[in-house]
Formats: structure tokens, sequence, C-alpha cells
């Protein structure tokens, strides 16, 4: 089903919490919601199944208003991060319960749901645990519990609100390949919250970056990762680096040289400079690049981390180098960012770089208390 | 040889002292007293026994204590549950001084809750005087004896539920609305069950206080034999005759009897917890 939301907007006594959130999801498609804690995610999550309500805006389940509906009528899938199981209820009789509670006018018989519950347990790699209470079950087990549970209705969508977020890292790898397949043999549309960039970028069609309460930028994996359009999504996506430079007919500077890359677009003033570790390229004697001294360089599994001082001790950055390269500490090296974007600072509104908010503590004590 | 293992290996020390004295402790206080009481019947001969304890009077005030206790227990479920619901759920002006109303009867004497009680219920008191008139009598009839019960046992149906209550995750609730449960379908076939240990603790308890109470219903129960006299006053009036084994031969009957719904509420209660866990 496709899912179209317009210009959502979401305020808790007059803290807005989400701010014009429009977004078209196509059928079929798994997107993620990636942002750090407290940017509204899961508010978004929770206004899509109906579990809160707008302050303004709409959300469409294909071209039905589904603003006004009830979440009992919306007919989600939602898997919480602490699963949410009802723990006097065998495993079977979990997953079976949306359909038991119908009306007996559309719920199918007894021995239907007993095998539709039995095949989503084979779904999920768990058969033979189907008369296991929840409380018999590891955490990675129960949230495959979770998700049958919530597929057993057949969801017209399907939200998964950091679904891995309280597993160990393993558990946490197995289960994401795991989705992606569940994902793939369901068909669902499907969006699923995280913090975790990695989770998002490996598992999801589009990844959706979110700070406090917009929309950063919505793209593939490797849209948001090589094309990050705001200051905000270059830092907060991978490892980067950042400089303040100045724009001058397209010429940038690093306080009085010129690093030797131009930017005709960029508007002329003060601006801020991003590329990534390892998209550098050392260069010998430098006339127009970037030159620094080592501090420190670390080896992380195949490459070397090397640390520089650049421009008289006033900023530090990092760029990654062959292990071979000896690097030594105080020596000086001379390097030119591949792959790069300059922030102009007029450009950027306040929200961009301010840090986020820290969320209000009784909202995350309320979120905690599982 | 197999060892049967008594206790988990535990790191905290302390466990052979602890043990030790909860035995001795509940030797002391509860099984000698109790014991004592089932040796007094003793004193008795079999015939002498049976006809105690198959006499009209005390089969009906035991019928009339278990009966009512166990009405009054089931009351106090209902409202003690929608009480502790209301504390729990609700934000409201004075919701600190309703929920400290609650305890009220655990500390009124029972002896004045028994007379304040027949004050109001009397056919002249300010609620009896708006039955009267329809020739409903509460006060001097078990429905009487049925009111102080109820007004007893509440705190203890409210306080076991209500911290399991405070504890119940939303989010639970949230999911069962998100497969499609209406609202009173989560309460009954998702809150209800989890809440059902606690449900059965008050209900134990006040159960148990009920049969077992005597100042506050001896005052508005009438105590016309029969009809409205209780078991624990039946053992008091033996008291007063000097008839020690009679008065041990009811308590020990009653006891057994008390020992042995209890029992089942508590089996009830391990199989509800097993099944339920620790999640
Ligand atoms: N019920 C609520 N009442 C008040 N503020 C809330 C409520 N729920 C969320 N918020 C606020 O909205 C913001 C976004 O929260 P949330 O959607 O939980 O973020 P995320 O899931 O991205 O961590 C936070 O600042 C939080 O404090
Ligand atoms: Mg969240």
């Amino acid at each position: 089903m496709e899912l179209a939301l317009k210009n959502v907007t979401k305020s808790f006594d007059g803290f807005t919490a989400l701010n014009g959130i429009s977004l078209d999801i196509r059928p079929g498609e798994l997107i993620a919601l990636l942002g750090p804690s407290g940017s509204g995610k899961t508010t978004l999550l929770r206004l899509i199944a109906g579990l809160d309500f707008l302050s303004s805006g709409q959300i469409l389940f294909g071209d039905e208003d589904a603003s006004a509906k009830s979440v009992q009528e919306r007919n989600v899938g939602f898997v919480f991060q602490h699963y949410a199981l009802f723990r006097h209820m065998t495993v079977l009789e979990n997953i079976g319960f949306g359909l038991k509670i119908r009306p007996a006018r559309t719920r199918p018989p007894k021995s239907e749901i007993r095998r539709r519950a039995l095949e989503l347990l084979e779904l999920v790699q768990l058969s033979g645990l189907e008369n296991r209470y929840p409380s018999q079950l590891s955490g990675g087990q129960r949230q495959r519990v979770a998700l049958a549970r919530a597929l057993c209705i057949e969801p017209r969508v399907l939200l998964l609100d950091e679904p891995f977020g309280a597993l160990d890292a393993q558990v946490r790898r197995e289960l994401r390949r795991w989705l992606r397949e569940i994902h793939d043999a369901t068909g669902h549309t499907s969006i699923f919250v995280t913090h975790d960039q990695e989770e998002a970028l490996e598992l999801a069609d589009r990844v959706v970056v979110m700070s406090q309460g917009r929309i950063e930028q919505v793209g593939t994996a490797d849209e948001v990762y090589d094309t990050p359009n705001s200051p905000f999504v270059y830092s907060f996506i991978g490892d980067s680096n950042s400089l303040p430079v100045r724009v001058d007919n397209g010429q940038i500077w690093l306080q009085d040289r010129t690093i030797g890359l131009t930017d005709p677009t960029a508007p002329n003033g003060p601006a801020t400079l991003f590329f990534r570790p390892h998209d550098i390229e050392l260069v010998e004697g430098c006339g127009g690049c970037l030159a620094g001294t080592v501090v420190t360089s670390r080896r992380v599994a195949g490459t070397k981390h090397v640390e520089l001082e650049i421009g008289g001790a006033q900023h530090r950055i990092e760029v990654e180098l062959p292990i071979e390269h000896p690097a030594a500490t105080k020596s000086r090296l001379a390097f030119r960012p591949k792959r790069w974007k300059v922030f102009s600072a007029q450009e950027q509104p306040v929200y961009h770089t301010s840090p986020a908010p820290v969320p209000a503590q009784s909202v995350l004590l309320q979120r905690a208390a599982v | 040889m197999k060892r049967v293992a008594f206790r988990q290996p535990s790191v905290i020390p302390g466990f052979r002292l602890t043990f030790s004295f909860t035995i001795f402790y509940l030797f002391i206080i509860v099984l000698i007293p109790i014991a004592g009481l089932y040796f007094r019947t003793f004193d008795l001969d079999w015939n002498s026994f049976v006809s105690i304890v198959t006499g009209p009077r005390f089969i009906a005030a035991l019928r009339l204590s278990f009966v009512t206790s166990a009405v009054a227990a089931l009351f106090n479920v209902v409202i003690g549950l929608l009480i502790a619901w209301v504390l729990v759920r609700y934000e409201f002006p004075g919701r600190k001084v309703m929920d400290a109303i609650i305890d009220l009867p655990f500390a009124l004497p029972t002896a004045v809750a028994g007379i304040a009680l027949t004050a109001i219920y009397a056919p002249n008191g300010i609620i009896g005087s708006l039955f009267d008139p329809f020739g409903i009598r509460i006060a001097y009839t078990s429905l009487g004896i049925w009111i102080a019960l109820v007004f007893i046992g509440l705190p203890f149906v409210v306080r076991s539920v209500q911290p399991v209550l405070q504890d119940f995750n939303r989010e639970i609730e949230e999911a069962a609305a998100t497969l499609g449960a209406r609202r009173i379908q989560t309460i009954t076939r998702v809150m209800l069950p989890t809440l059902l240990p606690s449900i059965l603790t008050g209900f134990a308890m006040a159960f148990a206080r009920a049969v077992g109470e005597y100042g506050s219903v001896i005052f508005i129960a009438g105590n016309i034999p029969r009809q409205t006299e209780i078991l624990p006053l039946l053992i008091v009036f033996r008291l007063e005759e000097f008839n020690y084994p009679a008065a041990a031969a009811i308590a020990a009957v009653m006891l057994t009897v008390s020992f042995l719904i209890l029992l089942a509420i508590n089996l009830i209660q391990v199989w509800s917890q097993r099944r339920f866990g620790l999640v």
C-alpha cells in the first residue's frame, strides 16, 4: 500500500515534536527513519499507527485519509522496541491474538487461525516453540514473535520502532539481515525507526534522515552517504571532517591560503568545508592543498587513522591512510579532499548545527519504563 | 547419593541464619498456638465434638460467615479494581487524599467502625432510613454483615492490585490496540489476566480478614441465632460459658476450612505465576 504524509505536524503542549513532515512511500518499500534521539522518529511512527493524533497535516493510506481513523481501524502492524508481548499467552496465542479478537463476522475459524499462526512461526524461524511463554524466550526470539504477531493481521503497513534496539550487537546483525529477507518475502510496506546508521544504510530502500522534528534528507543509502545535502547529514552519517573556510569568487580559503578547491556556485563569505576521512589523496609539495602536522596515528582494522593539526593547531581533523604509510608524529602531511562539499554560513539555519535537544525527562522515563 | 538442592548458590550470605529464624518464628508465633487449639479439641470425646459441629446453630453460623465473607471479598475485587484503576490512571485533584482514605479501614478500631456503620444503616440512620420505607432492613440482617465486611476488606484488594497496575506497560495496551482490540477486549483479555495473581492475593486477604472479623460485625449483625450470628461470635459465647473445648472445636473447624480455601487460592496463584513467568 502507498503511504503519504502531507505536512504532518505534532506539538505537545507548545513543544513542536514534528514540524511539517512530508513524505511519499511507495508500495512494498522498506523505509528507515534515522535520526538522533529526540528527533521525533517514534512520534512520527505513532502518528502513522494512530496511537497519537496529528496537530495538523494529513496521513494517507492509499487514497484514503487515515488521519481520522482510530488505531483499531487502521490495521497497521506495530513492533515495539521492548516487544510488548502478552506474557500470559503462549507464543501461538500471541501471534493469533489479532485474528482471535475479530468480531465473529470477520474472524477466521479456529483451525485457520492456528494454521496461519504456525505458518508465521515458521517464517520467523521459531517452529517448535509455539507452546512457550514469552518469559521462556530470548530477546531476539521475543522480537521475532512480536513481528509474527504484527504480520498475522495482514497489516497495510508495518511499523517497527527500534526493533533491535534492546538486543546485543551479534543478534542485531543477524536479525537485520533476516528482517530484510522477511520483508522481501512478504512485501509489506514497512517503516522502521533506528538511531543506528549502519542498520539504516544496510537495510533500507530509502533512508529518511531526521533532526529536530524535520526531515533533513531522503534518499538511498548511497545518496545520503555520498551526497549529504546539509551539514547535519554530513556529520551525522558516517565519519566526516569539517573546517571553517571562506569562499571568494569560487576559490576556497582556509585562513590566509587557498587550498586548491573551487566551487563556482558557492556564494562569497564564510562557509564550512566537509569531507570524509577516506575521501582524500596525498599530494607531494603543497601549492594549493591542505597540510597539517601529525598528532597521533592509530591502526583501525585495515587502515591507519591519522589525526592532523591544521592551520597552526587550531583545527583537528582525521584522515585514513594505507597501513604502510609511516605518518610519523610531528611529520607534515599534505593532502587534498577528493570528494567534499562547502555549506555557506548563510545557508545554514540554526537547527542544522545546534545539538539535538535533550528530551524532556518525564518522556524519557515513560519510554524507558518497560 | 543425591542431595536435595534446598537453595540456589548465592553470593549473599546468611541463608542458614535467616532460614532458621523464619522457621523458629513461625513456630512460636503461628504454629504452636494453632496446634494448642487443635489439642484442646481432644478434651472432647468424639460424639460431643460431632454434635457441636453438626448442630444447626453452628452450621448456620458457618455458612453465614463463609458465604458472606466470600461475597464481600468478591464485591471488593470488583470495586477495588475500579478504585485502583482510577487512582493509577487518572490525574485529578484530591487523588493523594483519596489514596490515603483507602487505608482508613485498616486504622480504625473495628468496634468504632461497627458502631458507626450501625448508626448509619439502622432503620433510623442516614442511609437505613432511605431503605426502611421499602421494607429493606440493612442493619441487623446479613446485608448489614456484608456491608461491614466490605468496609474492612476494601484496602486489601486496592493495595494488592495498585502496584501491579502501576507497573503495567502502556505499550502492551497499545500493541493490543494496533492488533485491532477494542478497549474492552484489551481489558478483559490482556490486562485482567495479567492482574489475576494480584487480584487473587487481594481476594484471599480480604476473605481471610472477613472470616475472622469480629468487632465491626457484632454491632451491625444483631446476632440473632441461626440468622445473623457469625462464627467468631459463637466462639465468644462458648468462651463466656467457660466451655473452652467447644470454643476450640468451633475454631478448629473454622481454621481448617479457611486454611483449605487459602491453600486453594495459593495453588491457583502458583499455577498462574508459573504460566506468566517474569517478563
Ligand atoms: N507524550 C509526549 N509528551 C511530550 N513530549 C513528547 C511526548 N512524546 C515525545 N515528546 C517529545 O517529542 C520529541 C521527539 O520524541 P521521540 O519521537 O520519542 O524521539 P525519537 O523517537 O526520535 O527519539 C522529544 O523531544 C520528546 O521529548
Ligand atoms: Mg524513539
